[in-house]
C-alpha cells in the first residue's frame, strides 16, 4: 500500500496546498513590533497631556491602529482569503452597532 | 509507517483557521459586553472613574503592554521558524513567549496584592464607603483584568502543548496549523490588553 502514490492519484488537492504559501520574514515581524512599541509610547505620552474629551478618542484610535497591526501581520489576516476579512469586519461592525445603540439610551434622552 | 499515514490524511487548514476565528468572535462578544458596561458607567461617572484610576500605576501597565506585544512577536516568529524547519529556534521562541507570560502574571500578582493591601478589593470596608463610580471602576478592573489574566493562563497552557508537539515533530514544516491556531488565540489576548491598558491605566 503506497500512500504517497494514492495521494497523487487522488482528485483532492494535496495537504500542502491548503497551507498559506507566504512565510513572513522575521524582520517584517520585528518592524511590526517596533511600530506597536512606538504607538504604545504615543498613547502614554498623549495621556500625559490634558486633551479634555479628546483623551478617550485618541486612546481608542491608537488602540484600534495597534489592533490592526496585530490582526494584519501577526494574525496573518492580510494573507488569508478575503472571506476572513469579511468575517472580522462583520464582527467588529456588529460590536460597534451594539455599543452605539446602547448609548442612545444614556446620552440622548 | 504510522507517521506517514497521519501526514497524508486529508486536511483543511483554511477551515481549521476559520473555525478558530469563529471562536475568537465569541471572545469578542464575551469581552465586548464588559467593554459596553465600562463605557456606560464611565459616561455616567467620568470624574469618579478618573479619581479611581489614579490608584493604578501607569508604569506597570506600560511594562505589561510591552511584555505582551513582545510575546506576540515571539509567537509569530516561532511559526516562521517551524515553516523553515528550524525546530529548535521555534521551541526557543515559544519558551521566550512562555517566560514573558509568566512575567506578565507576576506583575499582575504584585499589582493586585498592592491594591488588596490598600484595602481596595470587592466588598472591602474601604471600598464600600467610596462613591458609586469608584466602586464600579474597581469592580470592572478586577473582573476585566482577572478574566484577561485567566486567558493568559489558558494561552500559556495551549502554547505549552504546542511546544510539546513541536518537540515531538507532530507540528513540523508540513503541518503547523495547530501552532497557528495557538498563536491566533495568543494574539487575541494581546488585542484585548491593547484596549484594557488605556481604558484603565491612562485616564488622567
Amino acid at each position: 500500500m503506497n500512500t504517497s502514490h494514492d495521494k497523487k492519484n487522488h482528485g483532492a488537492a494535496p495537504p500542502e496546498e491548503s497551507q498559506p504559501h507566504q512565510v513572513i520574514s522575521y524582520s517584517r515581524y520585528v518592524l511590526n513590533w517596533l511600530g506597536l512599541l512606538a504607538l504604545t509610547c504615543a498613547t502614554v505620552t498623549f495621556a500625559g497631556i490634558n486633551l479634555g474629551r479628546w483623551i478617550i478618542i485618541t486612546a481608542l484610535t491608537i488602540a484600534s491602529v495597534k489592533s490592526l497591526l496585530v490582526l494584519n501581520l501577526f494574525m496573518h489576516l492580510k494573507f488569508e482569503d478575503r472571506i476572513f476579512r469579511v468575517f472580522v469586519g462583520v464582527a467588529v461592525v456588529t460590536f460597534i452597532i451594539f455599543i452605539s445603540l446602547t448609548f442612545f439610551d444614556y446620552a440622548f434622552y | 509507517m504510522k507517521a506517514v499515514v497521519i501526514e497524508h490524511r486529508h486536511r483543511d487548514d483554511v477551515g481549521s483557521r476559520m473555525g478558530l476565528w469563529l471562536f475568537l468572535f465569541s471572545e469578542l462578544i464575551l469581552f465586548g459586553g464588559m467593554f459596553i458596561i465600562y463605557a456606560v458607567y464611565r459616561f455616567k461617572h467620568p470624574l469618579e472613574f478618573r479619581l479611581a484610576a489614579e490608584e493604578l500605576d501607569p508604569f506597570i501597565g506600560t511594562v505589561n503592554t510591552i511584555i505582551l506585544l513582545t510575546s506576540s512577536l515571539t509567537v509569530a516568529m516561532s511559526i516562521t521558524a517551524v515553516q523553515e524547519g528550524r525546530k529548535n529556534l521555534s521551541l526557543a521562541l515559544l519558551g521566550v513567549t512562555f517566560i514573558l507570560a509568566v512575567v506578565f502574571l507576576v506583575n499582575k500578582y504584585f499589582e493586585w496584592s498592592h491594591k488588596i493591601s490598600l484595602g481596595i478589593y470587592p466588598q472591602s470596608p474601604d471600598l464600600i464607603n467610596k462613591p458609586p463610580g469608584e466602586i464600579l471602576y474597581f469592580g470592572l478592573y478586577y473582573v476585566m483584568t482577572g478574566l484577561h489574566a485567566l486567558h493568559v493562563i489558558i494561552g500559556m497552557a495551549v502554547l505549552a502543548v504546542m511546544g510539546v508537539y513541536v518537540a515531538q515533530g507532530k507540528i513540523n514544516q508540513h503541518s503547523y496549523v495547530r501552532l497557528e491556531a495557538g498563536g491566533l488565540y495568543w494574539h487575541l489576548v494581546d488585542i484585548i490588553w491593547i484596549f484594557l491598558f488605556p481604558l484603565f491605566y491612562l485616564i488622567q
